[in-house]
């Protein structure tokens, strides 16, 4: 999400699925649409049945590939290498949309004198400190900006999935420096050009193993589809998050699109597919830790002063949206709070937990393994299948105290201390575990109310369709009535830890037959009420810092705008056109498409018929349009603020991307981003391949590898761990399998673990199809069926044969068809912004031939880790 | 559908599956959609090896089979270019043919056809003799063994109660289209035309009505080679071979008969 938000001011997707159907032109990257959003890929079928492109660039022939006009393979793990020799290409050959970069972009905005880019210091940018491990981000800052108090620099703890801001702001120029010729050379339109001038089609071919011809191919594609009158598309999904520069990838997206002009505007956009049902939902109103409900940061424990009003001044902008940030805290803090959130105690703020270091999934799975955490609730989630280096989680699991696991069926990290492989191989004995599983029997998804939030921002309301089996409950249920039961033990000890809990307003409605607590109240709370007479808001604009409004998660806010099931706009199921309105309810303020003001030109025209969107209507004074429009409705074009002007009267009414200070969409990164204000090529943090553009920085510096017994790494280079290795899942299964391998209907589709190898791997290597192989990594070792299949193929890198090795990832020990966990063989490790692992490009052995039975296993991972790395 | 009174007495529409491969994405959504529908037990757990295709074949208790083409490997293949992949899905069925190789072996009466045009076998009247499942031109039908005969219903008891059959409804790209017949012929010729103006030269239609089958109610477009997705050039009905079989066992006896008399002459004559 760093990615989108910084670039464009929100972390979500700029645009609905249904508006891919608009597009000219859509490229999809780090995701296989049609297996993993097949209902979705309906509007991508759309568009190509009115003519658009569709390119697949992916290092497997999948089957959205065969969907494609045009398929790329590419090594995993060389993306920004691509995206940057399209950004050069479009740069080069003039293809940008001038008048679009110019005005709806900093492109035009000049940087600090004494910035150096990675091109100038062997592949870091200026503030990188080697000792620390960290940049100072200052001198990324627009020329003249001062850094907002304090000391420059990221928090060690946060994370950045709320706008944590490294350097800041430019709240004290107004306007910034800008050169709208583009010319001068410290502009980051010129910047830009010098930072990616190596990324040449020659380069893309040596480090990415496209030929030169397909590349120009798909430059020329995508950005002939672009302009005036044509817009393209680019969808992406973990395909891209899960690497050590998962930002940057994004971000090199979101620099394409800017330079072309596809954001805000139908057909254009960037759509960010999300894994499953709710993960944009969990990041909205989070289940992550360094965030609170509508990505306001959580507090900080190592925060110098610590007050509400601190909070404010810190986390907030004097100009741009974000100026409004008192309202948001204040209100949420009187949801969480209620009657006992007062001005007198800065309604509750100090009660709010503090961020005291990472705790994020892995950081913690660490601490868990060390010992350092007693218990464990797990979810909607089965860890020892489904996340990364499962078999060190399984483990670290046997250190718990206890261990709570609500769901369908009795999944593998339920079972772990009787059945995991760590059992049969003698690692773990059940009788030396002292963990206590509790497993509680949870609701599934038809046999509860409740709200999704999709791919697309989307709100969509669900209906009980029965009501669950037996003691199967909701998590609400077991949410509800925790918070209930632990509430009244606080009340019983009054000691100052128990404060926080104790204060928290907990009434909601419950439902027969079992205490269901009622959804649609939460809904409710979260759209926000009056306090006084708890009249529900409209939207958040009626927000106030007072006190006197309760809301829990401000983007949210416009969502349930009256009483009555009637005016639960979630539940609106009428779709009426191909921007997706109609049907749910899209944050914020059922806008489908983001920042759709840069639809219409700087004047407020639309820049052509067949693409307008919204634009202003001068006799009524108002924006007007297809969609909702995404900017203050009243403010027109031309309007230019006062030199004191703050927050959204800051913003001019020609700049669209008015959750940044400066209203403009952000080619360059001053702020927020703990890896560089531009993406920059760096291999994997397991690669066979040296970095062809820095020798001296293979990888990303700011990456953590949180390498430790049990989580090592290949070294550079090593024959051990020839082959790239990817993972991916497939449409008959769902993530780590506890829905889907415990059903005949979908186990029977996908019944085994198998892998996709090159013809030419499976000749060198001996493996036949149809047959057994076994895959090592220095983390683990899995058996896997073979399909030996030219969609896999083996590419040329700097002269050398790369294979790659493809892996799904559903099995598990238990359910109607069992097989390897493949997340065993993926490291723990930490894109520097929002902490996630690396799974979608590493090393691998692969021979034929099954794995050794019992301790067998782990014996010969051992004796091939003795081994020396050598020469590869 | 529309509403139509019930004194109208109107005789219901002939309907069918226009499945066009061109659209399919390989979710295999309608497979699971049907058996979920009809109650279909899981065939194994078995992975063949066989692209993505763990399912095989249409079978007793597979009536709905999305069928994946993947062309084979071409060793040597390695190097930056392309490797020649083609990677096509087709959902097979039941033909629901106009002249039905199973309804017309059926010695029971169990396989009928329907006021839809579908053909459809009666589970109380079958005997799990296993004619029809010979009589196929197709190899559709298949006996569950210890069992009766299992075919697609073409969802009788949906369509019934005015429904989209279950694999059309759950089909995301509407690949699988479901409505008059006549209707979807004049779609997939357009369609068809659609595609070859867009370069899609190798795209045909598959709706063999010159043989003895006189016409199938589900039908495909596919690309390429239709006997790549197992769809038979010229699908006949086993009874198309009676009339010869009938001609040829005349002429032996005949002949027969005429040897025989003509041994009593001889037999006359010595």
């Amino acid at each position: 999400m760093p990615g989108l938000g910084t670039s464009f001011g929100r972390g979500g997707a700029t645009t609905s699925q249904q508006d891919l159907a608009n597009a000219d032109a859509i490229l999809i990257m780090g995701s296989s649409m049609a297996e993993n959003h097949p209902v979705g890929f309906q509007w991508v079928v759309e568009a190509k049945k009115r003519g658009a492109k569709v390119i697949h660039v992916d290092p497997r022939f999948t089957r959205t590939s065969a969907m494609a006009d045009h398929w790329v393979p590419l090594r995993a793990g060389s993306d920004i290498v691509f995206l940057g020799g399209l950004i050069r290409y479009v740069l080069e050959n003039g293809r940008e949309f001038r008048e679009y970069v110019v005005r709806y972009t900093n492109a035009p905005t000049l940087l600090r004198e004494d910035f150096r880019d990675t091109e100038d210091l062997g592949g870091v940018f200026s503030g990188w400190d080697d000792e620390a491990g960290k940049y100072s981000p200052e001198s990324w800052l627009y020329e003249g900006a001062k850094p907002k108090g304090g000391e420059p620099g990221h928090e060690p703890s946060g994370s950045g999935h709320a706008k944590e801001r490294g350097g800041e702001s430019q709240d004290d120029l107004n306007p910034s420096p800008r050169d709208e010729s583009l010319e001068n050379p410290r502009c980051v339109f010129q910047t830009l050009k010098r930072h990616f001038a190596r990324y040449t089609p020659e380069l893309v071919e040596e480090a990415c193993g496209v030929s030169k011809e397909a590349f120009l191919r798909i430059a020329d594609v995508f950005s002939s589809a672009s302009g005036p009158e044509k817009t393209a598309a680019i969808c992406y999904a973990v395909g891209w998050t899960q690497h050590s520069t998962g930002a940057q990838i994004i971000r090199a997206a979101a620099i394409l699109q800017l330079l072309l002009g596809n954001i805000g505007r139908p057909g254009g956009g960037i759509l960010a597919l999300r894994g499953h049902a709710s993960i944009q939902g969990s990041t909205d109103i989070p289940t992550l830790y360094d965030i609170l409900p509508g990505y306001l940061p959580m507090p900080l424990f190592d925060a110098k002063v610590d007050t509400l009003a601190e909070y404010i001044e810190r986390n907030g902008a004097k100009k741009g949206w974000w100026n409004n940030i008192d309202k948001y805290i204040v209100s949420l803090l009187k949801a969480y709070y209620g009657d006992r959130a007062t001005a007198a105690n800065e309604f509750g703020y100090g009660w709010l937990p503090r961020v005291t270091g990472d705790h994020s999934h892995q950081a913690y799975w660490i601490e868990m393994a060390d010992g350092k955490i007693e218990g464990l609730f797990v979810m909607g989630q089965n860890p020892a299948v489904g996340a990364p280096n499962s078999r060190f989680g399984r483990k670290a699991m046997a250190k718990l105290k206890w261990l709570v696991v609500r769901d369908l069926v009795e999944v593998e990290t339920a079972s772990f201390w009787y059945d995991s492989p760590e059992v049969a191989r003698g690692e773990l004995s059940p009788g030396e575990i002292g963990t206590e599983v509790f497993l509680f029997p949870a609701a599934g998804h038809a046999e509860k109310a409740g709200c999704f939030t999709n791919t697309q921002r989307l709100l969509q309301w669900r209906e009980k369709a029965v009501d669950p089996p037996g003691d199967a409950r909701s998590e609400a249920w077991f949410i509800h009535h925790l918070a209930r039961r632990l509430k009244a033990r606080a009340k019983l000890d009054p000691s100052p830890r128990n404060a926080p809990l104790e204060a928290l307003a907990w009434e909601y409605p419950t439902l027969a037959p079992h205490h269901e607590p009622d959804i649609e109240t939460v809904l409710q709370e979260i759209n926000g009420w009056r306090v006084a007479d708890r009249f529900l808001v409209k939207d958040f604009t009626e927000l106030a810092a007072d006190g006197s409004t309760a809301c829990g998660c401000w983007i949210y806010s416009g969502v349930f705008p009256e009483p009555g099931h009637d005016n639960n706009k979630a539940a609106k199921r009428a779709p009426e056109d191909f921007y997706g309105r109609g049907w749910g309810y899209a944050w914020p303020l059922d806008r489908r498409i983001l920042y759709n003001r840069a639809s219409a030109r700087p004047d407020g025209k639309p820049w052509s018929e067949r693409k307008k969107l919204v634009w202003w209507d001068d006799g009524a004074r108002r924006w007007t349009g297809n969609d909702e429009p995404d900017f203050t409705k009243s403010k027109p074009p031309d309007y230019r603020p006062a030199a004191n002007a703050q927050g959204d009267a800051a913003i001019p009414g020609d700049a669209p991307f008015f959750m940044h200070p400066d209203g403009m969409g952000w080619i360059w990164v001053s702020s927020g981003l703990k890896d560089g204000p531009l993406p920059t090529h760096y291999e994997p943090l397991e690669s066979p391949v040296a970095n062809a553009l820095y020798p001296k920085r293979q990888k990303n510096p700011a990456a953590a590898t949180l390498e430790r017994p049990g989580n090592r790494y290949a070294a550079f280079p090593d024959r051990r761990f020839p082959h790239v290795m990817t993972t991916y899942r497939l449409t008959e299964h769902h993530t780590a399998g506890g829905m889907s391998r415990t059903l005949s209907h979908l186990a029977e589709l996908q019944p085994e673990l198998f892998c996709e190898i090159s013809p030419d791997l499976a000749r060198e290597a001996s493996i036949v199809h149809g047959g057994w192989a076994t895959i090592t990594t220095a983390r683990g070792i899995v058996e896997a069926r073979v399909l030996v299949t030219a969609r896999m193929p083996s590419l040329t890198i700097a002269g050398q044969i790369v294979h790659q090795v493809g892996l799904p990832y559903h099995w598990g020990s238990r359910g109607l068809v069992t097989g390897d966990a493949v997340n065993d063989l993926i490291a723990f490790s930490q894109e520097p912004n929002v902490r996630i692992m690396e799974s979608k490009a590493l090393e691998c052995r692969i021979e034929p031939g099954r794995r050794p039975r019992r301790a067998g296993a782990v014996e010969k991972l051992e004796r091939l880790m003795e081994e020396p790395a050598g020469n590869a | 559908m529309s509403a139509e009174p019930a004194s109208a007495r109107v005789r219901p529409r002939i309907t069918g599956f226009f499945t066009d491969s061109t659209l399919c994405i390989g979710c295999k959504a309608c497979e699971v959609a049907c058996k979920e529908w009809n109650e279909i037990p899981s065939d194994g757990f078995v992975w063949s090896g066989l692209s993505y295709d763990n399912t095989v074949s249409l079978g007793h208790s597979t009536w709905r089979h999305v069928k994946f083409v993947e062309r084979l490997p071409v060793h040597g293949a390695g190097g930056f270019s392309s490797p020649d992949v083609s990677w096509e899905f087709s959902s097979d069925v039941c033909k629901h043919c106009e002249v039905a190789g199973c309804l017309e072996a059926c010695p029971t009466g169990s396989i009928v056809r329907t006021e839809f045009g579908g053909v459809y076998i009666q589970p109380d009247v079958c005997n799990g003799c296993g004619y029809c499942v010979v009589s196929c031109p197709f190899g559709v039908v298949d006996r569950r063994p210890h069992d009766r005969a299992f075919k697609c219903t073409f969802c009788y008891d949906r369509q019934k109660a005015g429904m989209v059959p279950a694999c059309a409804k759950a089909c995301p790209t509407e690949s699988i289209r479901f409505g008059e017949l006549e209707v979807l012929r004049r779609e997939a010729a357009a369609r068809l035309v659609e595609l070859r103006a867009g370069g899609v030269e190798d795209a045909v239609v598959y709706d063999p009505r010159d043989t003895s089958v006189g016409g199938i109610h589900a039908f495909f477009l596919v690309r390429g080679d239709p006997k790549m997705y197992n769809l038979p050039e010229r699908p006949e009905v086993p009874t198309v071979r009676l009339r010869p079989a009938w001609r040829s066992a005349g002429a032996a006896a005949a002949a027969i008969l005429t040897a025989a008399i003509g041994a009593f002459l001889f037999a006359d004559g010595k």
